[in-house]
């Protein structure tokens, strides 16, 4: 749905091609790379909503409370890929705030370390 | 879950730091049955597609044709604090996915190797894969009901596993059991940061 009513395939066109119609044929997100624990979370109102579509809409509902782009992926039932596209646009916009994990290509610092070890034994 | 405080002082959104745990192992080993019986919520689903060109060509035997295939992730979540949340991931089949398993195993804490005694071979691509990377992993036997019970020591040298690598026992499907193999493999990592440091 690109909301924009370019309906030009129809469902003999598989389930594949509609993620691919709802980034507009994009599939590399513009903006930095997105991990799959990338936190996302919302600003609390849109920049301009009336110039996004439903997709871009219902993942500033999701993200309302901080969310990772495999969770954003998960709840919107889209591939990874799509979801990225559709949230470099909202970073773009300024309308969500991420944080990468702590350091991408190391492993977490020993405080951080010892956070997850207390909170994992008090669950 | 811990409540997520909205705001840092000053009007910042807080947005937490993420972390992970990967956890592998050979089909069936329980995986996604750890997953489940640690997390906060359901196991998710999500799926990547990707093209052949994301894909190792020697391993594309089968698949024809300009097809996109599709690699699926489960995954977990526990909510340690409004600032940090952990995922675990569990790894999908070995071999043709590998290259997922690098963004997995990227950035983790380590990763939980599950052997299932009955079939060890299937938990070797898994055990290789970590030791190359050098990424912490530990490995926890699952202990199904009907396989015979063996003694840690018979499981190390049966997977000719350095000493240094943590053998651990235990049954996915008790979420004690699945909360102390994760401790064990935090731990696990952090004397490997108090080694080097």
């Amino acid at each position: 749905m690109t909301g924009r009513g370019d309906w030009w395939y129809d469902e003999a066109a598989g389930p594949v091609v509609r993620p691919y119609a709802m980034v507009r044929g994009r599939t590399r997100p513009v903006t930095a790379e997105l991990h799959l624990v990338t936190q996302v979370r919302a600003m609390p109102s849109a920049s301009d909503p009336e110039s996004l579509t439903v997709e871009h809409l219902e993942i500033m509902e999701l993200c309302r409370r901080p969310l990772s782009v495999a969770e954003v992926a998960a709840y919107l039932d889209v591939p990874l890929v799509v979801v990225k596209v559709l949230l470099s646009d909202l970073i773009q916009r300024g309308d969500v705030v991420i944080r990468d994990p702590a350091r991408v290509a190391e492993i977490p610092d020993r405080n951080l370390l010892q956070a997850v070890l207390d909170g994992v034994r008090g669950i | 879950m811990a409540s997520v405080e909205s705001e840092r002082p000053g009007g910042e959104l807080l947005v937490p730091t993420p972390v992970k745990i990967v956890i592998a192992g050979g089909f069936g080993t329980g995986k996604t049955t750890m997953v489940k019986s640690v997390s906060e919520i359901a196991p998710l689903h999500t799926e990547e597609l990707l093209t052949e060109a994301s894909v190792g060509v020697d391993d594309l035997a089968g698949v024809e044709g300009k097809t996109t295939t599709t690699v699926a992730l489960d995954f977990g979540r526990i909510t340690i604090s409004p600032e940090i949340v952990l995922y675990l991931f569990g790894t999908p089949g070995q071999g043709r996915f590998w290259f997922m398993w690098d963004e997995l195993a990227q950035g983790a804490i380590g990763a939980v190797v599950l052997v299932d005694t009955r079939r060890l071979d299937s938990s070797f691509p898994s055990i290789d894969f970590f030791e190359r990377r050098d990424i912490p992993f530990i490995v926890a036997v699952n202990c199904f009901d009907d396989a015979h019970k063996y003694a840690v020591d018979e499981v190390r040298g049966a997977l000719d596993l350095d000493k240094s690598i943590p053998v651990m026992l235990c049954d996915v499907r008790d979420r004690e059991s699945s909360k102390s193999v994760l401790v064990g493999i935090i731990e696990h990592a952090m004397s490997r940061l108090d080694a080097m440091a």
